[in-house]
């Protein structure tokens, strides 16, 4: 059973070595965003160090948006969409194999990302362990939900669009209690509860949302 | 076994056809027959479970396909009009990966075989992008190779793109699996050389004067 689902992420791995402009365009975007914000503000820093972490998760959600019409859009074009829900294996794991393999292209290097933006914006290193926590907490969320709104716009004209306008109201509580904790560690107010949040996030999301997915797949397919 | 029974099938708010039934014992060449845009498509989705029939049902070995599910799909290989090849894996990697996401095994040394009775020996590590339509097709058609212990093979169109050889090689092996107590269901313009006794047909009615093309489109 968790063969198919270690297959799945190598698969998926393998595939995105290959096609690497499509990895990069997303850390590519992430980085644009981040850097340019703070030429747009001005140099206050103090300023800056405030803005720091709702600049690196908004950017961090937007890039998740920009890579989640890829997630089953070749695999339904090329046919092997069709293969998967055709599996002895349960569709559950499959759909958690991919939406892992999504996050360990995107969620993760971006998280790692943002350990140089910690020093870039000068924030400090608990603030930046925090944001560095939150992140890791959060983008598996944003791969997870993504993957409902990517697998319910499959084959639809325009369904990037459609995609972004579905997930994102899903998206914001993990935007506010992401960057919420780093704000919480900056003023010195305990930002366990926030982490904790995220963490019940998380949970809920591996539960629940591959069952989604399949469920979506298998409507989109027919 | 498999069934289907007072089978209906409505694409686009056009009715396919109604009331359709038959069934295949093991061991028995089922072939789909019918002009473009009679459903032939949409009728293997619905044995496959990736199409819901608007009415009626499917039985494999007795049971709706729609309640066995995984356990259907544990006894069943599929070729559809899409190979599902991946551009960026090799041969190897593409045969390799379709038969563990499938949920099946199969050895290195069974791969190789594989590929080498279909005639892709020699390209194993060429990236499938590089490859002609009918050298795609060849390697969908490997995972009948490994799969020759799945009893029920649904084969739409597979001798699209092949040439002459290629046709032969997999007429040869459909008889093969058939006498050795498989079902096929496959649409094709082909003969497959099978006794007559083993064959059986189903033959779609005529479309009606709306255009065909689109019911086609709409099954892909």
């Amino acid at each position: 059973m968790l063969n198919v689902l270690l297959n799945v992420i190598r698969r998926d791995l393998l595939l995105a070595a290959r096609q690497k402009a499509d990895v990069l365009n997303t850390l590519f975007f992430f980085v644009v965003v981040v850097t340019i914000v703070p030429l747009g503000i001005g140099p206050e820093p103090n300023l800056l160090r405030s803005i720091a972490p709702g600049v690196v998760w908004v950017a961090a959600l937007l890039a998740a948006i920009l890579s989640l019409p890829r997630l089953f859009a070749n695999d339904f074009a090329d046919g092997t969409l069709e293969q998967m829900l055709l599996s002895s294996e349960p569709l559950t794991l499959i759909v958690l194999g991919k939406a892992a393999a999504h996050w360990l292209v995107t969620g993760l290097p971006l998280t790692l990302m943002s350990i140089v933006f910690g020093v870039a914006f000068d924030i400090g290193i608990e603030e930046t362990s925090v944001m560095i926590v939150s992140l890791l907490l959060g983008t598996p969320v944003l791969s997870l939900i993504g993957a409902v709104g990517a697998a319910l716009t499959l084959g639809l004209r325009g369904g990037g669009v459609l995609t972004s306008l579905l997930v994102l109201p899903l998206f914001i509580p993990v935007l506010i209690f992401g960057a919420g904790a780093v704000g919480a560690a900056a003023s010195g107010v305990g930002y366990a509860a926030y982490l904790l949040l995220l963490g019940a996030f998380l949970l809920f999301a591996l539960v629940l949302t591959p069952w989604l997915v399949g469920i979506a797949l298998r409507i989109s397919v027919e | 076994m498999i069934e289907a029974v007072d089978l209906t099938c409505e694409r686009g708010e056009r009715l396919l056809f109604s009331g359709l039934s038959f069934s295949a014992e093991n061991g028995t060449l089922l072939r789909i027959a019918g002009p473009n845009g009679t459903g032939k498509t949409s009728l293997l989705r619905m044995m496959c479970g990736l199409l819901e029939p608007t009415g009626g049902e499917i039985r494999w070995k007795g049971g709706n396909i729609r309640k066995l599910r995984e356990e259907y799909w544990k006894d069943l290989a599929y070729i559809g009009h899409l190979n599902g090849v991946k551009d960026d894996l090799t041969v190897r990697e593409n045969l390799r990966v379709s038969v563990r996401v499938a949920g099946r095994s199969a050895t290195e040394a069974q791969l190789a075989q594989a590929l080498d009775a279909v005639g892709l020996a020699g390209f194993e590590d060429t990236m499938a992008r590089f490859l002609s339509q009918g050298q795609r097709r060849r390697v969908a058609l490997a995972r009948l190779y490994v799969s020759e212990a799945v009893p029920l093979w649904i084969l739409d169109e597979p001798f699209t793109a092949l040439d002459v050889r290629g046709v032969a090689h997999l007429s040869a092996l459909i008889a093969r699996h058939i006498e050795n107590g498989g079902t096929v269901v496959l649409t094709t313009h082909q003969e497959v050389p099978v006794d007559a006794a083993r064959r059986k047909r189903v033959d779609l009615g005529s479309p009606t004067a709306a255009p065909v093309a689109e019911a086609e489109d709409a099954a892909c």
